[in-house]
């Protein structure tokens, strides 16, 4: 008997195990393969824009993502360094070798954890409760909880030219009945659609033909916990190169071979609006000259190149037309073809915030089976779901973050109000408050979480208070210290092409103009605090205007999530409510008037006869 | 909303005729039973039906009776419309049946609710019909009309169509930093758009406030020292016109004093009495008065005794009503001079010389407010605009916010930090039709440029 069992050795799933073993739940991780722990079957980054602020909320709150990618990465990079602190994120090419082996290492040393190969095919339910899974050769485990992390395993499809054929990625095994066991327990499944371009041998790479794209000058981490464990001199660099007009016409020529153009009739799955294949740029953006590519090493040990951005679902010797008539690519050698893929995912509403589902009690599900897309989206969700499992167990509130405390927050509630229409992807445009969500202050916001439930210990939670109480000084210190106008203090301001302020000014004053920043203030007097604490200071001088008014705007919203919904409203009752906003409410079943507001098809004047019905109806709740 | 409603749909009184109006699923039902003549559950949509209006088989009047069945309606509801003949008492009695039968009495702009709720018009639309029921002239109705065809969502539209290309560049920006196909907008880039964007706010707004004026009327308010002459003014004003001098409902607040129609645009006469009634000089309170009633009027009149010179508090009055827009009324020009006006450096064109009692100078401050206002323009112009205060507001709140992207770009922040006030424009600009729905954004990012792996 096992409290928790995670489906699952994915990016979800590890996280999942990982929460719930290490808060100290008897953990079972079931994967088709334990090789395949962690696996990366796409692209070969963690992080980038918007996921890399995840990555970091993950370490915040004490999961494990940011310190592998830390310990085993090629390359990494801050995105958007030229633009403001709130859309700057960070994004590593993992090492496809060293990113599971280093995860599955981590995941051993935990004492609660048990890892099992095995084919889960069906779930123990007694009474609308899930007591845990019945393997592929009708083995019952049972368990408290069920956390569902299954990918897209269910009733996977490779799509490859005219052929379809029943496997998971890496022709691995998929699972053939759970999505329908799913179905008879009362869910909405849907079917979603991925892809994943081809990997090319790297000794057959002209490199010279391509521009090479190096990593940071400067040493970044994921973790608030780890110095980097690399050296910038040693990271592998990526290319770039395009398609050219011979490869627009390859695939015009063929389009109708594409298995999503026609080769196969029965497509039902809905790919991602981000994540078109190379088809459908040629197709949609037919005046584009050339697509950008993007050449990536996948690992240290091996000689697989990924070519992002060369997404494809045309038969092999097409692609290999295709691949050839790419500059630097005319003799390469085509490792793994690029593919679709079909799965079977459960339509999000019928999620509640915790990641419980609303159907069956007692059964979690976290990443692709969600409708999500990426390994950070996966990894943060599985991490909530092992939190939050594991509260339950502990007979605990769940913990749920809310849209202005963390891209996760933003990332569950889209999912579990909006619903989706194609795999979901974090974007920095979802985010309402992205100012205040920043990659530099993850821990600020959720490390005290992290610590409340027990993943963060008290060496972790005791920097970040020093970090906060050094702020503070440094914010006072800086009202106090002043710049006098002196002829040398001149010189440098001229030197730097700055304007001379007309009058003795503070610090404080100074770092609020756009072009002083706290780096030339130290050709003056130094400023003895750490790098973290200068930056923390210096973005609040700042943006001050900015993120002022993003907490107002913040407080609307806390103001509205305050407002709950009773679970027992029965829409029904209320008159006057449009049609399509009844429908949605009902599917939907908001928690609070936040939430209500959020989900479209539900108008403002929907929300007041709402409000009116519950002032009326619930005299406690208002 | 399930329950049946019903309603006298024309102005309750004098009338040819009067029509009953009913909506929801019961409409033809219960018409049915009170009707002689077809049975009207068998006739055709969108039909006119004779016959009668029958109690315990007693003739009440002879009708004509519109079906119109769902969804093709203004409430997409079933909705029976009764045609009587006029008169207060046959029509009520039209409606007490149909309330017998079960329906409701509708609440106020409830056939108005209802059609926006069931998805027949957007907010703008609603808040128009309800406009259209209480429009008092042609301009307005015309107005009204122009917001029901959408005329005014449209423009809006336009200008929210612009902005999320300007949006969605940058997100593409900021979530796909490294591709090199996407222009990069840059606050340079920027400048010129937002200054179009704003030009064309201001455009809307401006005629958008004539709009309110057609709607609302202009208010105005008479300041001045105590027998001055304010009320004589305001009397001579207000005889000219009896017509409209007392019991307007709906448009009048308690302030208003009365009503005058220059050129078929109103003046509301903004009450001064508080001032009237403080002793000789204009004191403190006075002038506090004064300040507050200057601050809730479209036109100040503000009126200087030709035979008194002039107080420092007149002069702070003066500096007051500069702020808004004002004429300097010069009363008593039939006694002598004492008054020093240059003194003042006030342009000549904003200057009245009048006698109230002799009326001399009304034509002329007529003719002047007929010009401040272009008031003969707002007669010929397409009035498309929006015309109700929460527009007007919101459209404000866009122009201080195009003054933070101003700012922000001056100051050389990051377009992303720009980039916020500039959707929080969008946002605004979309709840005066009530359409804001961040996944516009979304597709219009994934429409407009080429991404992914």
């Amino acid at each position: 008997m096992y409290e928790i069992i995670v489906v699952g050795g994915g990016h979800a799933g590890c996280e999942a195990a990982y929460a719930s073993a290490k808060k100290g739940h008897k953990t079972l991780l079931i994967t088709s393969n334990i090789n395949n722990i962690a696996d990366m079957p796409c692209n070969p980054h963690i992080g980038g824009s918007a996921k890399g602020i995840v990555v970091r909320e993950i370490d915040a709150l004490g999961g494990i993502m940011g310190k592998i990618a830390d310990k085993t990465h090629l390359q990494i990079k801050m995105l958007n360094s030229a633009k403001g602190p709130a859309v700057q994120s960070l994004r590593a090419q993992g090492d496809k070798v060293e990113y599971p082996k280093e995860m599955l290492k981590q995941l051993k040393s935990l004492q609660n954890l048990e890892i099992k190969e095995a084919m889960v095919e069906d779930l123990l339910v007694n009474n609308k409760k899930v007591e845990g899974i019945i393997l592929e050769n009708g083995e019952k485990i049972k368990s408290q909880i069920v956390i569902l992390t299954t990918g897209t395993y269910l009733k996977a499809d490779i799509l490859v030219g005219n052929t379809r054929t029943r496997q998971g990625p890496h022709g691995e095994k998929p699972s053939n009945h759970l999505s329908d066991k799913l179905k008879e327990y009362g869910f909405k499944i849907i079917r979603l659609k991925t892809g994943t371009p081809q990997r090319i041998d790297r000794k057959t790479i002209d490199f010279t033909k391509l521009k090479e794209e190096p990593g940071d000058n400067k040493y970044l981490t994921f973790s608030f916990d780890l110095k980097p464990q690399y050296k910038i001199e040693e990271q592998l660099p990526c290319h770039l190169t395009y398609t050219t007009q011979e490869t627009h016409q390859i695939i015009i020529d063929n389009l109708k071979k594409s298995s999503m153009y026609g080769a196969l009739d029965d497509i039902e799955g809905i790919g991602p609006r981000y994540c078109p294949s190379i088809e459908d740029k040629v197709v949609r953006f037919k005046d584009k000259e050339r697509h950008q590519l993007f050449v990536e090493p996948e690992s240290r040990y091996y000689d697989d190149m990924y070519l992002q951005g060369f997404s494809t679902s045309m038969p092999r010797e097409i692609q290999e037309k295709m691949v050839h008539s790419l500059p630097g690519f005319e003799k390469a050698k085509i490792l793994k073809y690029g593919y679709a893929i079909e799965y079977d995912a459960i339509y999000p509403t019928q999620l509640n915030k915790s990641l419980e589902t609303k159907e069956l009690e007692n059964l979690f599900t976290a990443g692709q089976i969600n409708g999500t897309s990426g390994y950070e989206e996966a990894a943060c969700q599985g991490l909530m779901a092992g939190i939050n499992a594991s509260l339950k167990l502990e007979n605990k509130e769940p913990l749920i973050l809310k849209r202005n405390e963390a891209y996760i927050g933003v990332l569950i509630d889209d999912l579990i109000t909006k619903g989706i229409r194609d795999p979901y992807r974090l974007l920095t445009s979802r985010a309402e408050f992205r100012l205040l969500l920043r990659s530099d202050n993850a821990d600020q916001r959720l490390r005290k979480y992290g610590y409340e439930i027990g993943l963060i210990n008290e060496d972790q939670i005791s920097n970040l208070k020093r970090k906060e109480t050094e702020i503070k000084e440094l914010l006072k210190e800086l009202e106090i210290r002043k710049l006098k106008i002196t002829d040398s203090v001149e010189k440098k301001f001229n030197e730097y092409s700055i304007q001379i302020p007309t009058s003795t000014m503070t610090y404080y004053q100074l770092l609020k103009r756009p072009e002083i920043t706290m780096d030339f203030l130290e050709n003056f007097e130094s400023i003895p605090y750490s790098d973290e604490v200068k930056e923390q200071v210096e973005i609040y001088l700042k943006y001050e205007g900015y993120i002022k008014k993003a907490y107002k705007e913040a407080g609307k919203l806390i103001k509205l999530e305050k407002k709950q919904i009773p679970t027992d409203i029965d829409y029904d009752k209320i008159k006057n409510i449009a049609s399509e906003a009844r429908q949605k409410l009902k599917e939907v079943r908001p928690t609070t008037i936040a939430q209500a507001i959020r989900i479209s098809g539900v108008n403002p004047s929907d929300i007041s006869i709402l409000s009116v019905y519950l002032k009326k109806e619930y005299p406690k709740y208002e | 909303m399930n329950d049946t409603i019903c309603a006298i749909s024309t102005s309750n009184g004098i009338g040819a005729i009067s029509i009953v109006r009913v909506s929801g699923e019961e409409s033809i039902n219960i018409v049915n039973q009170i009707f002689k003549g077809k049975d009207l559950n068998k006739v055709e949509s969108h039909t006119i039906n004779y016959g009668h209006i029958v109690e315990n088989g007693k003739t009440i009047d002879e009708v004509l009776v519109s079906i119109m069945k769902a969804p093709k309606t203004f409430t997409m509801e079933d909705i029976v419309e009764i045609n009587t003949h006029g008169g207060i008492a046959p029509t009520n009695k039209v409606l007490e049946l149909l309330l017998e039968k079960g329906c409701r009495l509708a609440e106020p702009g409830e056939f108005t609710k209802r059609a926006f709720l069931n998805g027949r018009i957007d907010l703008l639309e609603a808040e128009a019909v309800m406009d259209m029921i209480d429009s008092k002239t042609d301009t307005q109705r015309q107005m009204a009309m122009n917001q029901i065809n959408g005329k005014t969502s449209d423009l809006i539209n336009q200008l929210r169509d612009d902005m999320v290309q300007i949006i969605s560049n940058i997100n593409v920006n900021i979530d796909y930093p490294e591709y090199d196909d996407v222009e990069i907008m840059t606050n340079e880039i920027l400048i010129p758009k937002i200054e179009k964007l704003k030009i064309k706010i201001e455009e809307i707004l401006k005629e958008s406030q004539n709009g309110k004026i057609i709607k609302e009327g202009i208010n105005t308010s008479i300041i001045g020292k105590p027998n001055v002459g304010k009320s004589s003014l305001l009397n001579t004003l207000l005889e000219e016109d009896k017509a409209i001098v007392t019991d307007i409902a709906g448009t009048t607040r308690d302030i208003v004093e009365g009503q005058i129609k220059i050129n078929g645009i109103v003046l509301n006469m903004i009450d001064t009495a508080g001032i009237r009634e403080t002793t000789d000089k204009i004191e403190a309170i006075g002038v506090e008065k004064s300040k507050k009633i200057m601050e809730s009027s479209d036109l100040v009149l503000l009126m200087l005794n030709n035979n008194e010179k002039i107080s420092r508090d007149t002069k702070e009055l003066i500096e007051m009503a500069k702020r808004k827009k004002y004429l300097l009324l010069i009363n008593k020009i039939d006694l002598e001079k004492r008054i020093n006006i240059e003194e003042l450096n006030i342009e000549s064109d904003k200057i009245i010389e009048l006698s109230v009692i002799n009326n001399k100078g009304i034509e002329e401050l007529k003719n002047k407010i007929i010009e401040m206002f272009n008031i003969n323009e707002l007669e010929v112009k397409d009035p498309t605009y929006l015309s109700n205060t929460r527009s007007i507001s919101i459209l404000k709140k866009c122009l201080e916010s195009i003054i933070d992207v101003e700012q922000g770009i001056r100051n050389n922040m990051p377009i992303d930090m720009v980039e916020l006030d500039i959707k929080n424009i969008w946002e605004q600009l979309g709840t005066i039709n009530g359409t804001t729905y961040e996944e516009e954004l979304l597709d219009e990012m994934f429409s407009r440029f080429c991404l992914g792996k």
